[in-house]
């Protein structure tokens, strides 16, 4: 296999058992040869025992004992493929409302959403919700697959007015990419293989679409971000006066011999190299991790960011986010919360929740002000101290938080940016 | 046109450093889990990168059950001695000699989960707060649930249906004393990522895991090593063969497979051709459809 320049495509799908979610991830695989013989023997015996008929491809993606007794999806989980083209790690997420917490986290490092919708039922709620989320998210594409189209003897006229509709309501949400495939998982029909029974769709199936889609203009090459992680400092010989700031490129490029801004200290600095265990580079984008040293001696620790200081992110207290809320706990709008955002960490409290969002009608309630479990919300945030934001929707590293309880430090909310 | 976006290796590696590099900032006392497996030597890898020019700021923990491969053992302390690292072994035989544990009895009696008590009195005995596996999410479905910043209870228990949401990047290390969390950076490697590592950056490995003549025994399915824990069953015989292993864990329970592969770019090869998953020979998996869960519930690895 040749990997030298092989891309890492994330994409997430949504939905639930009824709309063929399983069965597709279970096709992909099978048709790409990434399911094995005693994966196969152990999924044969429990169809066999289950009453199915063949082979039930979706029994493949439950892993936990109570998914498989229920037959649900729970909880994300993670999937692996690799075809000559590409690595693919799919974020299996259930579709139900009671589990948008888990569709927002696995929409949350996606570059592709893979929306299912059931031909014979055209748009229905959780479609709309579905696309909501991967809006909210800002998943750069979104594949349509209109599913099951063998139920309705492969009919263009069915599937293009479903494309219509989804068209239709979609319009008022953000995607920049939205493609439409005719699929039938159950057969593989526009799966991996191209369907013989839809001449009439000329396009690519779905398999060959997630290989050839563009994803590399996905990542903000514009503001250079760079959140520092720790400092190392190593103090042995050859090393002595060694100082690096390690971190992840959150987006932009650096090269040796930039201005840089060191935020929040506002102090300013020259990039004198920027190195890996491999050697010292000439430049770095994300998301590389790197070790940045300066020219001069100045005091930079966790929680600061490096910028480029002709173009810098704003120092804000107070901002506007759209906040899902993840736990039991209902929202606490008195108390503090610890923020975490990149590697800064500070207090924060939700000082207005302005409305909430029906996610199935996409309606705004300003009454009702509680957040609950799955709940999202236009609020305003306020932090003790300054956080260096962009707006999510140009960054989705400096423009993505979360919110922990101190009670309990669990993660409770995930907020991005306006 | 230049390009700027990495290969999926250099990804997965950037991510693995990442996540290092939050475990170093955000605990106390994190330890590394190094068995001497191939997964375990990766993040030992990773962990050299992730803090050079520094060294690997952190120890290492193996749990020993004292039913091991001696060429494993030999490679760990090589390993370590090379790297200077401290090395913390939690021994089974003393859980055992302490009363802690018991040995199972039966057929198929092993020390797989008598590891888990070594495991946690281990943690608990160094104030750990953050161990470091090398658990991949493609090797069993359980494990395809697991969080990188995976939270354990003061009982070190693993809450498969109650766990944090790990949104984006950011990771939550907060946790009350007594509680620990285990730390998987290189979650989203296949078995197919790690061969191509190793080869790509001519990692050393030990020789088990390239074909060798060896003593095996046929049982459960598996040609099962032939050691001195091992006693023939009636009908049982030992066969000299060329294997080698894709996993390993105790001598006892560890499947080898039979195989002409005795360099990295033909184990590559094989394993792209593989027909059966990685631990499928791992009889502690087969215990029933569950056995992973259930262990790493009570704090598995």
């Amino acid at each position: 296999m040749q990997i030298d320049n092989n891309q890492l495509l994330r994409f997430t799908t949504a939905g639930s058992v009824d709309d063929g979610k399983s069965t597709l991830i279970g096709r992909l695989l099978y048709d790409s040869k990434a399911l094995f013989e005693d994966q196969l023997a152990a999924i044969e015996l429990t169809s066999k025992r289950k009453g199915h008929k063949g082979i039930d491809l979706a029994l493949f993606t439950d892993g936990l004992r109570d998914e498989r007794e229920q037959g649900i999806t729970i909880d994300v989980a993670y999937r692996y493929f690799t075809t000559p083209k590409r690595k693919f790690i799919i974020a299996d997420t259930p579709g139900h409302i009671q589990y948008t917490r888990n569709m927002v986290t696995g929409a949350s490092t996606a570059n592709v959403a893979i929306i299912l919708i059931d031909v014979r039922h055209g748009v229905m709620e959780q479609t709309k919700r579905h696309a909501f989320i991967a809006s909210l998210l800002q998943i750069p594409h979104v594949i349509v697959c209109i599913n099951k189209m063998d139920l309705v003897d492969y009919s263009e006229e069915i599937y293009n007015k479903i494309n219509i509709q989804f068209e239709e309501f979609s319009s008022k949400l953000y995607a920049k990419d939205i493609r439409f495939i005719p699929i039938s998982a159950l057969d593989g029909d526009n799966v991996v293989n191209r369907s013989k029974n839809m001449d009439w769709y000329q396009g690519a199936p779905l398999l060959n679409t997630l290989e050839n889609l563009h994803i590399s203009s996905d990542i903000n090459k514009t503001d250079a971000r760079f959140p520092v992680q720790t400092v190392l400092r190593p103090q042995r010989e050859g090393f002595i006066d060694y100082r690096g700031y390690a971190g992840r490129v959150a987006s932009g490029i650096f090269r040796p011999g930039d201005k840089v801004t060191i935020m929040p200290s506002g102090f300013t600095a020259t990039i004198k190299s920027i190195d890996t265990y491999e050697g010292s580079l000439k430049e770095a984008y994300a998301p590389m991790s790197v070790s940045i040293t300066l020219e001069n001696d100045i005091d930079v620790s966790r929680g600061d960011m490096i910028v480029k200081t002709t173009n810098q992110p704003k120092a804000v207290q107070e901002f506007d986010t759209m906040l899902c809320w993840l736990n039991n706990n209902s929202a606490n709008p008195k108390a503090k919360y610890t923020i975490l955002h990149t590697s800064n960490e500070q207090k924060a409290m939700i000082k207005d929740v302005m409305y909430k969002i029906d996610i199935n009608t996409y309606h705004r309630e300003e009454a009702n002000k509680e957040l609950n479990m799955n709940d999202i919300a236009r609020v305003k945030i306020r932090t003790t101290r300054p956080l260096m934001v962009d707006k999510y929707r140009d960054n989705r590293v400096t423009g993505s938080f979360v919110l922990i309880d101190d009670t309990t430090h669990k993660t409770v909310a995930a907020g991005m940016i306006l | 046109m230049k390009k700027y976006y990495l290969n999926y290796l250099d990804e997965l590696e950037s991510e693995a450093i990442f996540i290092l590099r939050e475990v170093w900032a955000q605990f106390q006392n994190p330890v590394l889990l190094f068995s001497g497996g191939k997964d375990s030597i990766l993040v030992a890898r990773l962990a050299k990168k992730a803090f050079y020019p520094s060294s690997i700021p952190f120890q290492f923990l193996h749990v020993d059950t004292g039913h091991n491969f001696p060429e494993a053992i030999q490679f760990r302390d090589d390993l370590v001695n090379k790297l200077g690292i401290q090395l913390i072994v939690g021994s089974v035989q003393k859980s055992i000699d302490d009363g802690r544990v018991s040995e199972e009895i039966g057929k198929n009696a092993t020390r797989n989960v008598l590891q888990i008590t070594t495991l946690l009195d281990t943690i608990e005995e160094y104030k750990i707060d953050c161990a470091i596996g090398g658990g991949r999410r493609d090797e069993e479905k359980a494990r395809a649930k697991e969080r990188f910043f995976s939270h354990r209870d003061d009982f070190g228990q693993w809450d498969p249906k109650n766990q944090r949401p790990e949104l984006w990047n950011i990771l939550n290390g907060k946790h009350f004393e007594g509680e620990h969390f285990r730390a998987f950076p290189i979650s989203n490697w296949t078995e197919m990522d790690v061969w191509n590592y190793i080869k790509r950056e001519k990692i050393e490995i030990p020789s088990l895991y390239i074909a060798h003549q060896r003593d095996m025994v046929w049982r459960n399915n598996s040609w099962i090593p032939f050691s001195k824990f091992l006693k023939l069953n009636d009908g049982e015989e030992v066969k000299n063969l060329k294997i080698r292993f894709r996993t390993l864990g105790d001598i006892t329970i560890t499947g080898g497979i039979e195989s002409e592969a005795d360099t990295l770019e033909k184990i590559v090869a094989e394993v792209a051709a593989m027909k059966q998953t990685e631990r499928g020979n791992r009889s502690d998996d087969k215990r029933s459809e569950s056995a992973m869960e259930d262990r790493k519930r009570e704090g598995y690895f």
